[in-house]
């Protein structure tokens, strides 16, 4: 009654195959809809998307502002994988990046006196911790008093940023600035408390190959970018992440919870302490993020009294490329850099085509909502084809997706 | 042209399946089967868990396409391509799981998704004049105006039953209609299906329960893996012959249950009280005992504290007053994951809620409390898959599990398979104390018996077994002593050999075992 024919096998190769073009698709898709807007403004649609393309991966800089903008949404990406896998919907990813980042700068300004290495580490912990604890505030409300956690998250977000816009003009403002009336800022921490910049040695076949393409670099490739080692932790937690979630009885346990409460607690698993672990895990490394870009990028925390300012809406859009990444953190990986370009790429068309930066929100906005669509359309295909109920997974997606989310960049 | 019904709806004279194939990865789930049905005729179709027989159903509901074979309408060649393609050909289907909004009312439910006869303004009262002739015609006792949330398990079948008609099913199929039905609700269905029968409707029924299909059904298909194995006529035919056609091989009924030494109490509950889910009184001073190497039986109509009573044990259910001893230590209050230490298995009622994680593959499932010991977990947090699938595989073996294997998601297998999963992964942790609620529920005869003698197995090892269930055979074979429970409270505690069905029957309607006594 069991049989498995090579008919089987290359069904299964096509399903893949096709799980993947709706993707495609519907980026497509969306940049022709965008590119009914940019024609509507007068501008060359196909014009407009190679300045997009070379703003976004065209020169050596350009790659490497690609990825320093990853960065941090890969960090929220894969914290939003165990909180979404967990059944807990996590938008406070901004908030969660703040207080990571009031923690880490704090203990990186305090703690001076330590070689640097320590301090980094300290550092980072002090934001992974920050953020957790943060995270975990929703976690416990929705543990014990069903508070929902989307309403949640969202009033924390609020309240992390009127704190750090406090401290910032407090306790953390730099000393030297005391006074004056410049945005608000801390002191500039330490040269050895900073991420190394990131660069790596080509070997001649390549660089020599990258040359004939036309490569101007020298061969130390992104010796002269912005990009940092945030990259390299950044990739490693979402190896740690995926073992986690997939190889481990805690990750185990907090999928069972997700996809089925009820089974999980007749099961003996303790479903509190699960929601409040996976906002735990989620805020940890949305804290990691926040840290990682005052210890990789910007050396000092400084507020223009939004959130944005900070997070440049890593927090939210990390959700996003979580949700394109099939909620697998290594998935999350490309989808992360996918993203990071489209908004590095869409700077460079808004400065060199002079559209309005509205148009260029929307026309993110559009690729958001198509690739995600499409996504719930794959699995809806893939439901389809397997039986009958949407898996939970789904589900989040489908009220991820209907969430307000705040402007994108 | 085919004559029309007392409904006012075209008659369906004769349904055909010819040469139907389906498959899903992995699985011939039906495999070139002829089926038919004909006008006045109820057509029981038979088959152990994972035979096909839901999936053949749906394929003429439209739910699946078959990937070979034709259907047949009054010898016109039809094409089914979603539940909406079958209800404009006059086919109806009724799933075990009723599909009803419980906040709107009996007619509004049946209007839901039908076009108002007003346009854009509603015809609840039209509906609501014709519901009742409906009922009236077919005894199906419902009112139109009440929330569906307010009926009881057989009424809102009624209701699915009802809805059916309304929109023009001239042929019925009904997906083990009875799992879910208490004897007497039972009963009623049987008139209403024969009133029907009577008017020309065609039905298909599904069952595991052998004596309900020579009650009812004119003829009889049996089918087995996927393959129909005969169609016979169900006159003439037995118990023991159908269940050798399910089966493949002999079965037996009945069991003989060994004397096997009793241990001392292994549970107690004292006095226990508790609300139900709609926090009215739902267990009310309930004091009981199970031995080790004892099956006590609970019976009663299902919703009299039955469920209540095996989630306070269980710790699942706050108590409001009493006090529960598990192996003489107090676990009043005690959570879940306590309680389970303790030695306790639970196979639940509801399966597919509260057993098993549907997304999860079938390994995956079976250790879903275990995954945290030896020999599924190394270096403390690390799964060791490959001992898990190991395991599994010997579940699968001794449990006759019928999937692919271990890692296809728990969702594909048939009902009863399931239920062995669940067995199989309860039984492993050799508990001390076994909560057994409906076990056997949709599950074929074939696992019946494997499930039933797991049961007295686990009895003579030693455990203490509380049985809940609503099937009296199953009850009366299994158990040392019966325990009948009626709104919350125990109305009687009888042994179980030579137990007295009509007494039985008093206790579960409400009088007391001293007022039966009396009585008789
Ligand atoms: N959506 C699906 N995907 C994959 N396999 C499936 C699917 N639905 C059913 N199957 C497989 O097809 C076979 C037949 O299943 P089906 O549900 O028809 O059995 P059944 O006769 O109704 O059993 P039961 O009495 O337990 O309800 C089983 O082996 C089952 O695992
Ligand atoms: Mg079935």
């Amino acid at each position: 009654m069991f049989f498995s024919s090579p008919n089987q096998t290359i069904r299964k190769a096509f399903n893949r195959i096709f799980d993947t073009t709706p993707l495609l698709i519907s980026l497509v898709a969306a940049l022709v809809v965008a590119s009914v807007l940019l024609i509507a403004m007068s501008t060359d649609p196909l014009q407009a998307y190679r300045s997009m393309l070379n703003g976004a991966v065209g020169t050596e800089n350009a790659f490497a502002e690609t990825l320093v903008k990853a960065i941090p949404i890969l960090f929220v990406a894969v914290g939003i994988c165990v909180a979404f896998r967990g059944g807990v919907i996590n938008i406070g990813g901004e908030g969660q990046m703040i207080a990571g980042a009031l923690a880490g700068v704090s203990v990186a300004l305090i703690a001076t006196s330590l070689p640097g290495p320590l301090i980094i580490l300290f550092s980072l912990t002090a934001g992974f911790v920050a953020g957790a604890l943060y995270a975990g505030i929703a976690g416990f409300l929705k543990a014990y008093f069903n508070v929902n956690e989307i309403l949640s998250t969202i009033m924390l977000n609020q309240i992390a940023v009127q704190s750090m816009n406090y401290l910032l003009n407090g306790v953390l403002l730099d000393p030297t600035e005391a006074g004056t009336n410049h945005i608000p800022k801390t002191a500039k921490i330490l040269a050895e408390a900073q991420l190394p910049r990131f660069s790596i040695t080509l070997p001649d076949a390549i660089y020599g190959a990258l040359q004939g393409l036309g490569f101007a670099g020298t061969p130390e490739l992104f010796a002269r970018t912005r990009l940092h080692y945030g990259m390299i932790i950044a990739i490693l937690l979402a190896v740690i992440i995926y073992m986690l979630l997939w190889r481990t009885t805690i990750g185990y346990r907090i999928r069972a919870v997700g996809e089925n409460e009820n089974a999980s607690r007749y099961a003996g698993i303790h479903v509190p302490r699960q929601i409040i672990l996976a906002m735990f895990i989620a805020g940890g490394c949305a804290g990691l993020a926040g840290v990682v870009q005052v210890l990789g990028l910007q050396y000092r925390l400084q507020t223009d009294g939004s959130a944005t300012g900070f997070t440049a809406n890593a927090g939210f859009n990390g959700i996003v490329a979580a949700l394109f990444g099939g909620l697998n953190p290594l998935g999350a990986i490309p989808a992360s850099a996918v993203f990071g370009g489209l908004l590095v790429g869409a700077q460079k068309m808004q400065r060199d085509m002079g559209v309005p930066a509205a148009l260029i929100t929307a026309v993110n906005g559009l690729i958001v909502i198509f690739t995600v669509s499409s996504q719930m359309f794959a699995r809806r295909r893939a439901r389809r084809r397997a039986a009958n109920e949407p898996p939970r997974s789904e589900r989040v997606l489908d009220a991820a997706v209907n969430t307000p989310m705040e402007q994108q960049t | 042209m085919s004559a029309t019904l007392p409904t006012g709806h075209r008659r369906i004279d004769q349904l055909e399946m010819r040469g139907i194939v389906k498959r899903f990865p992995g699985v011939l789930a039906v495999d070139h089967v002829d089926f038919d049905v004909c006008s006045g005729e109820i057509h029981a179709l038979l088959g152990e868990n994972g035979a096909g027989k839901s999936t053949l159903m749906k394929m003429l509901y439209g739910l699946y396409q078959q990937d070979e074979g034709v259907v047949r309408l009054n010898n016109a060649e039809v094409r089914i391509r979603s539940p909406h393609d079958a209800i404009q050909n006059g086919v109806g289907m009724i799933h075990q799981h009723f599909m009803l909004v419980p906040s709107l009312t009996v007619a509004e439910n049946i209007a839901l998704g039908m076009k108002s006869s007003r346009g854009w303004r509603l015809d609840l009262d039209l509906v609501s004049k014709r519901i009742r002739e409906l009922s009236e015609r077919y005894n199906l006792k419902v009112e139109p105006d009440i929330p569906t949330w307010q009926l009881a398990v057989g009424e809102q079948q009624r209701v699915e039953i009802l809805r059916a008609l309304y929109r023009g099913a001239a042929l019925l199929i009904l997906d083990e209609p009875t799992a879910v039905l208490t004897p007497q609700e039972v009963d009623d269905l049987f008139v209403i299906l024969k009133k029907m029968t009577a008017d020309g409707h065609a039905l298909i029924f599904i069952s595991h329960k052998l004596h309900e299909v020579l009650a009812i059904s004119q003829r009889v298909t049996v089918l087995r893996d996927g393959r129909r194995v005969d169609t016979i006529p169900t006159e003439g035919a037995t118990r023991l012959k159908l269940a050798e056609m399910m089966v493949g091989r002999p079965v037996v009924l009945e069991y003989e249950r060994p004397e096997v030494t009793v241990y001392s109490d292994r549970l107690q509950v004292r006095n226990v009280s508790a609300l139900n889910d709609r926090g009215e009184v739902g267990l009310r001073e309930l004091s009981l005992s199970v031995a080790g190497g004892e099956i006590v039986g609970v019976a009663g109509v299902s919703g009299n504290g039955q469920h209540e009573m095996a989630q306070v044990i269980a710790g699942l259910r706050p108590l409001t007053g009493g006090k529960i001893e598990i192996n003489g230590q107090d676990v009043t209050g005690r959570s879940p994951s306590v309680v389970r230490k303790m030695g306790v298995a639970y196979i639940p009622e509801e399966r597919m809620i509260d057993g098993v994680v549907k997304d999860f593959t079938v390994a995956e499932n079976l250790v879903l409390h275990d995954h945290g010991r030896k020999p599924f977990v190394s270096q403390r947090i690390f799964m060791n898959f490959k001992a898990i699938r190991d395991a599994c595989q010997e579940a699968i073996r001794a449990y006759e599990i019928k999937t692919p294997g271990p890692d296809v998601p728990i969702k594909n297998l048939s009902g009863g398979n399931i239920q062995k999963l669940v067995l199989a992964r309860e039984l492993a942790r050799q508990p001390q104390l076994l909560i057994a609620a409906q076990p056997t529920r949709g599950v074929d005869i074939g696992a019946t018996e494997y499930i039933h003698r797991q049961l007295l197995k686990e009895r003579a090892r030693g455990t203490a077994i509380l049985l809940i269930s609503e099937d009296l055979d199953e009850i009366r074979a299994l158990s040392d002593r019966i325990v009948v429970m009626y709104e919350g409270q125990i109305m009687g505690i009888v042994p179980g050999k030579d137990v007295n069905i009509r007494q039985l029957g008093a206790m579960m309607a409400g009088t007391p075992l001293d007022k039966v006594a009396e009585m008789s």
